[in-house]
């Protein structure tokens, strides 16, 4: 099939026609000419590489009441990605080959958005005992990002063991800096709120510690570490050295850490719980200003779909975790581009680009610029648009957003997935 | 009032006066009397919702409803649905559907009653929610210093303990400062919450330097603490943070002794202290009820509409 | 915070009609007091018994006058009846006033309840179920300046200073010097 996308911005720049054919970005140019082609009015469009989410839970299997990796699929295409990779923690864990295959081929069926499992470090998560690692490289699912999120590789030397192990097949180690003795019980951000509020805090330097061992780790040993959501200004402060040092470091910020504050909890409502806290605006000033300077590498959002019972309960109760890949765009725009503090093209590179080159799937045709003859793999977006975020309108089996009646800009008019829309005027094509 | 009693902070000056006041007329109008009943409240139905075992705070508050002549229903998470899984939000829903007016609620999860609050209609008073609050603790509390030292404004009070986890401190900082209390918190810095200097309060590690009180307010401090090295032993918290009997001798004459309960002897508070003519600790008791039923009366009392 | 479930009339167009003055109240006080003296035997075994807010100050007013005529010390008291009202609920939550018994208390006395306006009665039966709690009184009278109708129970006041007709729209403002700054009957709001 064959796409004219006409008069689209790539990058926010110069309007052009984008002409799509056999998943392949056939031409780009003024005023082309396709003919039988199918029309897309672009006018005014943004268009951008189809966004890579390195994070994300689709909760199967085991958890199918709260997403599958068919509806998370759709939120995914929804939201612009063409590729999101799947964290480990289901149930049954993604510690073997055989689990990471079954979800691979779920979001091949899906047809929606490719999605890389991420495998477990350790057997169960359990912390103490290496998974086959090689085995799930090995397999079809192709795995080179594993992590054992939701939890902390806690063990130094098993982390370094990790760290070194996946460079025979050029893994990365994505670490949820996370030190457990200093987090036992932790409901939120320590600080003012967490003293008001009586609820365990997780404080600052429990995430900080073990981002300094592990990019000492990582520098020690020559490895590739990847630091899942960060979310204090010290984090990024680290991040900063050991880049400068050198060390081969990547990190990520999720939309909410760059967006959402821990004054949130005084309401109680655990839509506002995720692990790790949302932190005070000081901290949320530094992270947008990494992700700007390029010390935090990538926007990945920590999708993380609940079911109600798991929310409309006790603050103490609830699992920690909110909904991210509809609204992680909109959360960019808001943060990072009506701030000035990235163009389009720097979103283009944090939200697409430089997540393909930490997970991998730029061998998929992920993260590829828009030119002529690259993979079409593509978003467009109208950036002016702006809607209140009704969570009974969202695509994901569950409703935790925390952006509930919020009036974000940007919606994805389309995103093309290999040359074919999984989104068109808005809408799932499956 | 506010439709619920969520947080000590939900009370500005007036309205927590009003309360005192309210108790004292309600105390008077009962002294003296066989039979200490009211027809205030006929008609209401008031729950004690307790996921926590407290005897004294349930007892507390069912005499204070029957007193007003409520219908008082005990609904206790052990041995109830709530104990089988049964969610907050469905107990809530229960509740509702049972008609109650107002649901006095113990929680062992900070934030509990605030949840409860939002899926009923009726009111709710939170009887102690987690390491938060205990909003009527700390009005008996101010309750018993008015009516013992005559005032409210300017009065020293020292809280000693466990403040990191006393959700009987937190409320007690925020009423007794609204109440124009200087309040002094008095712990080793292990138990006291990242963020403490933006209390209305001072903050002191030396008990021995903060006994110039007009009022010193002993919080209860689990041993089991000790296991997760807030302090070394009992043995060395009682001798920097207990009031002892020489400690009791450096007070001012007319200072008072206050312990919310349930104390640990020999811990926090000496034996001969606790039973001292300083000590207030069984008023605080029948206080407790005085107040809790000025804050029924408050908040089912009046119109439907909030006031 | 709101008190009241019917909606205040506009006040502001229709001015207050004087129904007494200082000097009519001093002299209906006065009667009412030689009323009492004389069902009383001379105000024998007699307590008077103020329901808040302005019965408290009417009911030391008429004891005085009865000291003056007789030279009888009645006691007095209060009777805060707030507790005890069954319309709480429409009425909303007050502030609640002290009660005091009467030195030597009320048990076989002739009680005389003292209130300034007699309207519905839940008043009254609210003070009736209070002072039963006080102990069981030989006999209980009412007294009260103004009697406006519109009675919602069979009660009825045994001495009255000044019966007004009124329209329910219409309210009856009595002012004392001990609580307003002066003595007078006001009667607002339009008839409708």
């Amino acid at each position: 099939m064959t796409w004219l996308l006409r008069g689209v911005r790539p990058y926010g720049e110069a309007a052009v026609d984008v002409l799509i054919r056999d998943g392949i970005i056939a031409d780009v140019g003024p005023r082309l000419a396709a003919a039988g082609a199918e029309r897309v009015d672009g006018a005014g469009l943004v268009a951008l590489p189809g966004l890579v989410d390195l994070h994300t839970h689709l909760r199967e299997p085991g958890r199918e009441d709260a997403e599958t990796v068919q509806t998370g699929a759709r939120a995914a295409a929804l939201g612009g990605f063409t590729a999101v990779h799947a964290m480990a923690n289901t149930d049954p864990v993604a510690d073997t080959a055989g689990v990471v295959e079954q979800v691979w081929r779920l979001g091949r069926d899906s047809g929606l958005v490719d999605v890389a499992p991420v495998g477990a470090v350790t057997v169960g998560l359990g912390g103490t005992q290496l998974a086959e690692l090689g085995a799930m490289a090995d397999s079809a699912a192709r795995v080179r990002v594993f992590s054992d999120d939701g939890f902390c590789v806690a063990d130094p030397a098993l982390m370094r063991r990790a760290l070194e192990y996946v460079k025979a097949f050029g893994g990365v180690i994505a670490q949820h800096a996370e030190e457990p003795r200093l987090t036992v019980d932790a409901q939120m951000n320590e600080g003012v709120h967490s003293a008001r509020l009586g609820l365990t805090g997780w404080p600052a330097a429990a995430e900080e510690a073990v981002i300094a061992r592990d990019v000492l780790l990582a520098g020690h040993v020559g490895s590739r570490l990847h630091v899942c959501h960060v979310s204090t200004a010290g984090s990024v402060e680290l991040l900063r050295w050991a880049k400068a040092k050198g060390f081969d470091v990547t990190a990520e910020v999720t939309p909410h850490h760059l967006l959402l504050t821990d004054d949130l909890a005084t309401t109680y409502d655990p839509v506002y719980k995720v692990n790790p806290p949302l932190r005070t605006a000081a901290d949320v000033q530094a992270l947008r200003k990494g992700l700007a300077d390029g010390t935090i590498d990538a926007v990945a959002t920590d999708h993380a779909p609940h079911a109600v019972e798991d929310k409309e309960c006790e603050w103490g109760a609830a699992r920690p975790g909110m909904l991210g890949l509809q609204q992680a765009l909109s959360v960019v725009i808001v943060a990072m581009v009506e701030t000035r503090l990235l163009d389009w093209r720097g979103v283009a590179d944090r939200c697409s680009i430089r997540p393909s080159r930490i997970g991998g799937s730029v061998r998929d045709g992920h993260g590829a610029e828009l030119i002529a003859g690259a993979p079409a793999n593509l978003v467009l977006v109208d950036a002016a648009a702006r809607s209140v975020v009704d969570p009974a309108e969202l695509a994901s089996r569950s409703r935790n957003t925390p952006y509930a009646g919020m009036e974000l800009p940007g919606r994805v008019v389309a995103t093309f997935l290999r040359g074919r829309p999984t989104v068109l005027d808005g809408k799932a094509q499956a | 009032m506010r439709k619920h009693l969520l947080s000590a902070a939900d009370l500005d000056r007036e309205q927590a006066t009003l309360v005192l006041d309210t108790a004292q007329q309600i105390e008077a109008a009962l002294a003296g009397r066989e039979v200490k009943k009211l027809p205030t409240l006929r008609g209401r139905t008031v729950v004690n919702l307790f996921f926590e075992d407290s005897t004294r705070t349930r007892i507390s508050f069912e005499l204070a409803a029957k007193r007003l002549s409520a219908d008082v229903i005990n609904f206790s998470a052990k041995g109830s649905s709530v104990s089988k899984g049964e969610s907050l939000k469905d107990t809530a829903l229960t509740l509702e559907a049972m008609g109650a007016d107002a649901v006095v609620v113990r929680h062992s999860m900070s934030g509990a009653p605030h949840r409860l609050a939002q899926w009923i209609r009726g009111s709710v008073v939170n009887a102690g929610d987690g390491t938060h609050e205990h909003p009527t603790q700390a009005l008996l509390d101010a309750y018993t210093m008015r009516a013992r030292l005559g005032r409210l404004e300017g009065l020293r009070v020292t809280i000693v303990g466990d403040v990191l986890h006393s959700r009987v401190a937190r409320s007690n900082v925020l009423l007794l400062s609204t109440l124009g209390a200087e309040v002094t918190l008095v712990a080793p810095p292990t138990l006291l919450p990242v963020g403490v200097e933006t209390w209305p309060a001072e903050v002191s590690f030396d008990l021995d330097a903060s006994l110039k009180a007009d009022v010193v307010m002993m919080l209860r401090v689990q041993r089991e603490r000790m296991a997760a090295s807030y302090f070394p032993s009992p043995r060395e918290y009682s001798r920097r943070y207990g009031l002892d009997a020489i400690r009791m001798g450096m007070l001012a004459d007319d200072a008072i002794v206050m312990h919310p309960g349930p104390m640990n002897r020999g811990m926090e508070i000496a034996a001969e202290v606790a039973d001292s003519v300083r000590s207030t600790i069984v008023e605080q008791v029948s206080n407790g009820v005085s107040v809790r039923m000025a804050v029924l009366y408050l908040l089912l009392g009046g119109a439907e509409v909030p006031l | 915070m709101k008190s009241a479930t019917d909606p205040a009339p506009d006040l502001s167009r229709s001015p207050d009609r004087l129904i007494l003055t200082a000097g009519d109240m001093g002299r209906v006080i006065d009667r009412i007091a030689h009323q009492i003296l004389e069902k009383s035997a001379g105000g024998r075994d007699t307590v008077l018994i103020g329901i808040p807010t302005r019965g408290a100050p009417l009911a030391r007013r008429l004891a005085d006058r009865m000291r003056a005529f007789e030279g009888v010390d009645v006691p007095v008291g209060v009777l805060d009846t707030t507790l005890y009202r069954d319309d709480l609920r429409m009425r909303g939550v007050r502030a609640l006033e002290e009660t005091t018994e009467p030195p030597g208390g009320i048990v076989d006395k002739l009680v005389v309840l003292v209130d300034d306006v007699l309207y519905s009665g839940r008043t009254v039966r609210a003070a009736l179920d209070a002072l039963r709690e006080l102990g069981r009184p030989g006999a209980v009278q009412l007294a009260v300046l103004v009697d406006r109708g519109h009675r919602e129970l069979p009660i009825r006041a045994d001495y009255v200073g000044k019966n007004i007709p009124t329209a329910p729209t219409e309210q009856v403002k009595v002012l004392l010097d001990e609580v307003d700054g002066r003595d007078a009957v006001l009667l607002q709001g339009g008839r409708s």
